[in-house]
Parts: C-alpha cells; structure tokens; sequence
C-alpha cells in the first residue's frame, strides 16, 4: 500500500495492576520517555526516537491486558473516509472525543470480530524526537533502558481471525502477508498483515478466548541491540517468555518477554519488506515450529496458551 | 543476616523445595529446577500458575481478577507468581496450561 490512508500502528493502551511498578519498568527497563499524565490517572509514554506525543499509554486496573489499538491515518478527509466504509460494511462505528487521549485528535472506535477495539485516528501532537526538523544531528540512543525505535505491531488472539482478515483488507486496505493453516490445511491459524511495506502492522491468532494480546512489539535498530536488550532483561530480572531467537515467519529477530502485569512485549529487528503485488507466504501446520521459532524448531506451549 | 526461607509442598507430585521469603513461590521451584506448578507469564497476567494454599502464610501482590476473584483470593486460591512464602506451605495445582492447539473453529460459510 503507498502511504495513504492507514499509515501505521499509531498507540497502545494497556491495563497494569500496579502504576508505580510499571512507570518504573517502562522508563527504566523499556527506556520509554514518560510524557504526560490525565485525569483518569493514565500514564502516557513515547519513544525517544517517536515524534507523537504518545504510543503506549497505562491505565491501572485489576485486570491485565489490552484496552486498545490505535491506528494512525492520513488526515482528517480520510478518518472520515474510512468511518464511512467501516459504517457500510456493517461496523458500527464510534467517535471518541479529540483531547479524551492526550495531545490526540478524534478517534474512530470499532470493535473487531474477534471483540478488540480498534481506532484510527489522524491527529497527534508532533512533539518530536529532541534533533529537530533544521540541519539536525543524528540522536545517539545512549543511557539506561532498552530505548527501542518504536511502538510497530500487535499480535491479537481472538476466534474470528477469518472476519478480521476480512475487514482489514477489504475496508482499510491492509495487505496478507503471512498465514499459518491448521492441519486440515484450509482454516487460518495464525495472519499476519500490513498497512505499509513493513512485514507486519498487525497480527492475529485464532484462540477459543475473544479480546486476547500476545504481544505489543517494538522495533530495534540491530539484531546487537535486541542482544543488548536481553542482557538489560536479565539485569532487572525481566521475566522471558523465550529468545533471543529470530522468527521464520517475517523473518525478525525477537526476545519475548512479560511486563509487571504480564503483558508480553517484544523487542525485535530485522524481517522484509512487503508490496502489495507480492504473493502471501504460507506455512503449513507441520512446519509452525520453524515458523514461529526458526532455530529452536518448535513451538512452546506458552506461545499459543499464555495470554492476557 | 540471611533471608529466611521455607518448605514448599506441591502437594499433588510430593516434591518439596526451598523458597526465599524475597522470592515468589512460582520463582523458587523454578530457580531449583523443579517442575510441578505450570510456569506462564510469572507476572500474573496469565493465570497458568493457579494454586491453592492449604496452609501457610504468605504476602501476595495485587491478583489479576480475570483469574483470581475476590472469594478465591480469601480462600487462598491464588496465582503462585504474586505470593511470597512467609512461612512453610502446602500448595495444590489449580491451574493448567490449556491445549489450544486442539482448539479448531470453523471458519464462516
């Protein structure tokens, strides 16, 4: 897709059971930069390298989990746009005051077949990235914490995964990039597409809970980086679900690993880029655990059972 | 001084370990290399780690409602990786990590 309409995964809210313990994950281990603060008593985050406002944004609650994914789109004729495609299609279609998130324009809010909340949205605070926009210098992405590029994708885990597909390729132009069938060789396990050239923007696994999260993944520079990532991991205890390790699928090297809450995250690198014109990449149900962990060889079960 | 440490019982495979007061329940079996409560997340978000206590003291963190509710949390039914031991424990595995991958659902016709 050229870069029109959904341009890219925009910001993240996620549930914490403790504010205080995972401000203090996301600064120092995640090294986030914290930037603002509501009345709701959420905390908002960014990368250094980000130039919005906000990505990931924590409300306290006494569940963990996922409240939302946001979308970042073109402009203010194409968020209109698109709520009326979604409205045709047969989503009903919510609007979510400009300034309810900080520094955030109106958003649209539908919910997935699978029952996670999706946005878009097209206006965000450019607070940018600290060089900026005249004869800058290249920031050196120095100090404590993991400091990643950016917020880049989700994983989902939900039963509809068909309808999802659907709707994100037929309303908001997303393109297939790659399956994962199940042993009967037809039905989806796993899709992973994109709104850009990116490998994925988004993914989803079919799983018999609706509104799950596997994972809220962030970018690195360098598969040393993610290396460098796993060594900040273990000096601070960080719980690992599994890696370093690279991903047949997309290709990316990864360490998934669980904030305070039990949220995974990712901290990832590498994979290809994707144009519309080329052809999905399919695996088969007997080759998943090359696929989802491409040296180990096999699937743990953490991976298609630990969610939140 | 040393940090105290307990008994942990798992009661349904019989194995005992030796668990920190400064270490989570779930922490100390695996540090040991022991087996017997499932291990997922190990920040109480996932809830594979579901024990019972059927006796003993220990401090928990804050649980996770999607898994432990109000009358469990009284009960002592509680997820091994937000309790620390501050006493020998007797503990039953409540939790289990479910076989997803049986799970298949037809997709829409």
């Amino acid at each position: 897709m050229a870069m029109t309409g959904v341009l890219r995964p925009g910001h993240a809210q996620l549930r914490v059971l403790d504010m205080e313990e995972s401000v203090k994950f996301y600064t120092e281990v995640m090294g986030l930069v914290e930037t603002g603060r509501d009345s709701q008593g959420r905390v908002y985050f960014k990368t250094r390298q980000e130039r919005d406002h906000n990505s990931i944004i924590l409300r306290e609650t006494d569940r963990a989990g996922l409240d939302f994914f946001g979308f970042k789109v073109l402009d203010k004729a194409t968020l209109d746009d698109f709520e009326q495609k979604l409205q045709a299609y047969g989503v009903k279609t919510e609007r979510m005051p400009a300034g309810d998130l900080l520094e955030t324009g109106e958003r649209v809010r539908f919910v997935l077949p699978t029952g996670h909340t999706i946005e878009l949205y097209a206006e965000k605070t450019d607070v940018g990235n600290g060089m900026g926009y005249y004869d800058p210098d290249v920031d050196v992405i120095d100090g404590p914490g993991i400091r990643p590029v950016r917020m880049d994708h989700a994983l989902i885990y939900g039963g509809d995964i068909d309808g999802n597909l659907k709707l994100f390729t037929e309303v908001l132009g997303f393109s297939l990039v790659e399956r994962v069938k199940l042993e009967d060789g037809e039905t989806d396990l796993a899709t992973w597409i994109t709104c850009s050239a990116k490998a994925h923007d988004l993914a989803m696994v079919r799983h018999p809970e609706d509104g799950k999260l596997h994972h809220v993944s962030f970018l690195m520079e360098s598969w040393e980086q993610v290396l460098r990532a796993a060594d900040i991991m273990s000096r601070h205890r960080v719980s690992i679900d599994i890696g370093p390790t690279r991903h047949g699928i997309t290709q990316g090297t990864t360490i998934y690993f669980f904030d305070p809450s039990g949220n995974r995250l990712e901290t990832f690198c590498g994979g290809y880029q994707h144009y519309p014109d080329m052809h999905p990449i399919t695996w088969s149900w007997e080759e998943v655990g090359r696929g989802v962990f491409y040296h180990n060889r096999q699937l743990n079960d953490a991976f298609l059972s630990v969610v939140s | 001084m040393a940090t105290p440490t307990f008994n942990v019982l798992i009661t349904d495979t019989g194995e005992r370990y030796r668990c920190r007061s400064d270490q989570t329940v779930l922490a100390g079996m695996e540090n040991l290399g022991r087996k017997g409560i499932p291990v997922g997340c190990r920040q109480g978000g996932c809830g594979v780690c579901k024990v019972a206590v059927l006796s003993g003291e220990y401090q928990a963190k804050v649980m996770n409602r999607d898994h432990i509710s109000k009358e469990d949390e009284a009960a002592g039914r509680v997820l091994a990786c937000r309790i620390r031991p501050s006493s020998d424990l007797e503990v039953q595995v409540l939790g289990s990590m479910k076989k997803n991958v049986c799970y298949v659902r037809k997709p829409a016709a």
